[in-house]
């Protein structure tokens, strides 16, 4: 499912003292099949974006058919799904586009992991599941997070580690084998080690069950690492879409912007800086390669 | 004088379960700044909360500033050892940001005229003076974070903890928290312990620890701890992603020397190179 965004505004409190224009023209396309990054500030509106995918904020009507500047020309698609139309199937478009906030594990709550898992199933499903249904979908759905289902299936989500926690909030997200799924911070607040797995996890749910993987990150490198391409919103509009290797070379405005840069761009700048020049994606295996094609035949 | 000295000291949670703490022995003096570092499940929050007396000791002894925590002693030992937590959204109970940040110096009693005093000094020590009379929901998690750094402040603690608090925030709250953080103790003399999964922020400490299943593994300044990285990798934990550069690059043929500051990296590329 192809996500398409064009001339998308929102306004938080509107008509009220406290109105904050959140986003203020996103025009953005997302093809199916990537492995997408948004980037920003907090307050950039990449959040507020995000939650547009699934209609959890809708296009106010306002913003649609309004005065002068919108005139009913926000366009706001995802495959089939029009997310401008208040007539949409909405549970569909959820079932389709999966998404895992902040967190995750603070929304555990049933009393066994089963449970929490099957919860978001029987929710979307069109009519009760069988028990048998139930249990080979719940299976599958923690084993691809990567958790044993016979030793887990019956524990308290309370009692395990913060790592198993999210993968079981996320095992409750895609258990509706969504085509899109869309991820706020995924790896925040985890060790570097919990932080690799839970994106090693992401790749693999990329390749074998979401066609598409939207993630919303602070974290250069792992951007950097991971991305086919990176949207920089400022301000609530968006800055830049482009794959890390071209966005990277763009540091000094990142930098203006008040953005982190990975690591490895931030060798390649000081690299330059002593008239050496790295030509690299910018993820660690790229750039240690190319530098030590630099290095043959050098001696120290 | 000592600031926190646990003297073989162990805990677990629940009668049966495991050790979360075993027979440990650690101390930081006053004045220091001290990381400890370690993986998930690793025991240093247990640490954090056994320092603070909101656990208790199974067997072993903690003293702070030379007093034994004990039941009786509780409330003496709160006074002189405040601690922030990971999410700024669940230490904030006041609405108004200087209600919040003078919510503990009033819960001890302090007379009205010190409690202003009080919070003026804390909102300066942690930068955020223009902010008495904001609405606390109306800040970023890492104002926030700093709003709940000088309430604890205002209880002008010898010796502060910080336990993950930096984990919930964005590169520039994390930023904020740190530069706050080290100028209290270089100029206010605040002992500092400060919980951490994030090693560059370990490297600004004086001194650092390493945790693992509930014993420290390893103990020595943080340069020289990210020095021993296959150690490290035993303990579940990484290296900065710089030290995996240069360990990649050395692995690779290029004699590059163990740097963790990139600036220094691009130099010894440089040499090695050209």
């Amino acid at each position: 499912m192809r996500i398409v965004a064009e001339h998308l505004g929102y306004t938080y409190n509107a008509r009220s003292p406290f109105s904050t224009r959140a986003l203020d023209g996103i025009d953005l396309t997302i093809e199916e099949g990537e492995f997408f990054g948004i980037i920003g500030h907090t307050g950039s509106g990449k959040s507020t974006f995000v939650q547009h995918l699934n209609g959890l904020l809708r296009v106010p009507s306002a913003e649609k058919h309004g005065k002068k500047k919108m005139r009913g020309d926000t366009v706001l698609r995802v495959g089939d799904f029009d997310l401008t139309d208040k007539k949409t199937d909405f549970r569909a478009l959820r079932r389709s586009v999966g998404m895992v906030f902040q967190y995750p594990e603070y929304q555990l709550f049933a009393e066994t992991v089963f449970d929490d898992v099957a919860f978001g199933y029987k929710n979307f499903a069109e009519k009760k599941p069988e028990r048998e249904e139930l249990e080979k979908v719940v299976r599958e759905a923690l084993e691809i997070v990567g958790l044993d289902y016979e030793e887990i299936k019956e524990m308290s989500p309370f009692d395990l580690s913060g790592g198993q926690k999210r993968r079981v909030a996320i095992a409750g997200v895609i258990v509706t084998r969504p085509e899109v799924l869309v991820l706020d911070e995924p790896a925040a607040g985890l060790d570097p080690l919990g932080k690799r797995e839970v994106m090693e996890l992401l790749h693999r749910l990329h390749r074998e069950w979401c066609k598409t993987v939207v993630v919303v990150s602070h974290d250069m490198d792992e951007i950097a690492e991971n991305c086919t391409r990176v949207a920089v919103f400022a301000d609530g509009k968006v800055k830049y879409v482009l794959p890390p290797r071209e966005l990277f070379r763009r540091s000094d405005e990142l930098l203006s912007l008040g953005l982190d840069i990975p690591l490895t761009a931030k060798l390649v700048l000081a690299l330059a800086a002593r008239g050496i020049d790295i030509d690299c994606d910018y993820s660690t295996e790229d750039f240690v390669a190319k530098v030590l094609s630099l290095g043959k035949g050098g001696a120290c | 004088m000592t600031a926190l000295e646990f003297r073989d000291v162990s805990f677990r949670y629940g009668e049966d379960g495991a050790f979360a703490i075993e027979n440990l022995n650690f101390s930081v003096e006053e004045g220091e700044f001290v990381a400890v570092l370690g993986h998930n499940g690793s025991g240093k929050s247990t640490l954090a909360r056994l320092a603070d007396g909101l656990l208790t000791a199974d067997r072993g002894e903690i003293s702070v500033f030379g007093e034994p925590i004990t039941e009786k002693t509780l409330q003496s030992v709160r006074k002189k050892v405040g601690i922030v937590f990971q999410n700024p959204d669940n230490q904030t109970v006041a609405s108004i940001v200087e209600d919040d940040v003078a919510f503990g110096a009033e819960n001890i009693g302090l007379p009205r005229e010190e409690i202003g005093a009080r919070i003026a000094f804390a909102l300066g020590a942690v930068g955020m003076e223009e902010y008495r009379t904001a609405m606390v929901s109306r800040l970023s998690g890492g104002q926030k974070q700093r709003i709940a750094i000088a309430g604890v402040l205002a209880l002008r603690p010898k010796l502060m903890i910080l336990d993950e608090s930096t984990a919930m925030l964005d590169p520039r709250g994390r930023r904020e928290i740190v530069d706050v953080v080290r100028r209290l103790n270089e100029r206010e003399g605040v002992t500092v312990l400060m919980i951490t999964h994030f090693m560059e922020e370990a490297m600004l400490a004086s001194r650092a620890v390493v945790m693992n299943r509930g014993e420290i593994v390893m103990r020595g300044a943080p340069a020289e701890i990210f020095r021993r990285h296959e150690e490290l990798l035993t303990y579940n934990l990484a290296l900065p992603r710089i030290g995996e550069i240069c360990k990649r690059l050395q692995a690779g043929g290029l004699p590059v020397s163990d740097t963790l500051d990139a600036d220094a990296l691009a130099e010894e590329i440089a040499k090695c190179v050209s």
